[in-house]
């Protein structure tokens, strides 16, 4: 099995490792909590061991005006910190290989059935998700207290509904008869977000990731970069064949949408023209697995 | 190519240096807090 794939798996285990849950009905409630998570795990899993940066941002940011008043002023510096000097370490690479939710996805894009590709213009919104759901609406709309809600996890967030909501609804039946519209509206967003996974290639990360977005911002400027060298490239696309984020790496070598998942360095170019670089300085030549023909 | 080395660099320490900030004033336990307990109407419940 390909290294990624155990990095993946692994990384899955470890974000949620908190297996008592059937027995205590309840979530983790250890130290570990207060460390922010690398990738997208809702922290109202039952298993998940540790927070989410994304709900933790919107905490933050739907508290901000309340705690200003009151003389705290805490704006999420630990969060944004964190997630900056991953970013700035390795860029996406976070979602390429620790993710649970990109994993999900890869997994269920194995499913057989009608394949189609993702318009790159799409690949746009999760800036606006980003902008809108985790800052400015958070922040912006309160109620008569002052405090904010958390908009993304409580109206968009499918990770939040798969691993959260509907595990929880099973441990605890009595929730279930607090369900509404709000619930219902939030399972139609993972159906559709579930059926969108058969036919397209990692569809959340492409068009609604906020954290995505954060880690996309950071691939152009990151320690760990990939370079394109024009003068191997034979323009074949073999790269953008097999990219699972629709990246034509041969334009935009670190573009934001690449999650750095390397398969077009390790499988798809035949000619060496694809290989990284950590903080500027050329690691040395891509030896491709050679695992298929070139493609001319 | 020297910026390609500096910068990530720079952007590191900008980073560290916010997080260390961010512990600083006391955020650690507020993350903490929150993730402890489950926010039902984050998760789509109530």
């Amino acid at each position: 099995m390909d290294i990624r794939r155990w990095f993946q798996i692994i990384a899955t285990m470890l974000s949620n490792a908190y297996w008592k849950f059937p027995l205590t009905h309840n979530l983790y409630q250890g130290p570990l909590k207060s460390v922010c998570l690398p990738s997208l795990n809702c922290y109202s899993c039952p298993a998940a061991i540790g927070a989410c940066p994304l709900g933790a941002i919107q905490h933050f940011m739907a508290s901000l005006r309340t705690g200003l008043q009151s003389g705290f002023y805490h704006f999420g510096l630990y969060v944004i910190g964190g997630l900056g000097v991953m970013g700035s370490m390795v860029g996406r690479l976070p979602c390429g290989w620790l993710c649970p939710f990109g994993f999900l996805q890869e997994l269920i894009y194995k499913i057989p059935g009608p394949k189609f590709r993702i318009s790159q213009r799409l690949t746009n919104v999760k800036f606006i998700f980003l902008a809108l759901f985790i800052f400015i609406l958070p922040f912006w709309v309160v109620d008569d207290l002052g405090y904010g809600m958390t908009w993304f996890c409580k109206f968009i967030c499918p990770a939040g509904t798969l691993e959260a909501g509907i595990p929880m609804l099973l441990l605890v039946p009595d929730l279930r008869t607090l369900l509404g519209v709000l619930f219902y509206n939030k399972l139609l967003i993972l159906i559709v977000f579930l059926g969108w996974m058969v036919i397209s290639q990692r569809p959340f990360c492409r068009v609604a990731c906020p954290l995505g977005a954060i880690y996309g911002l950071f691939n152009r400027s990151s320690l760990f970069r990939l370079t394109h060298d024009p003068d191997k490239c034979t323009g074949c696309q073999a790269c953008f064949q097999d990219c699972p984020m629709g990246v034509r790496f041969y334009e935009t070598a670190n573009s934001t949408n690449c999650i750095r998942c390397l398969k077009c360095l390790r499988q798809s170019c035949q000619f060496d023209a694809i290989s990284f670089e950590i903080g500027g300085i050329s690691q040395g030549k891509n030896k491709p697995d050679k695992k298929k023909p070139a493609v001319a | 190519m020297h910026a390609k080395k500096v910068l990530p660099i720079i952007l590191m320490v900008f980073f560290t240096v916010l997080m260390i900030a961010g512990i600083n004033l006391g955020e650690v336990p507020v993350v903490l807090e929150k993730a402890v307990k489950i926010c039902l109407s984050c998760i789509g419940i109530g």
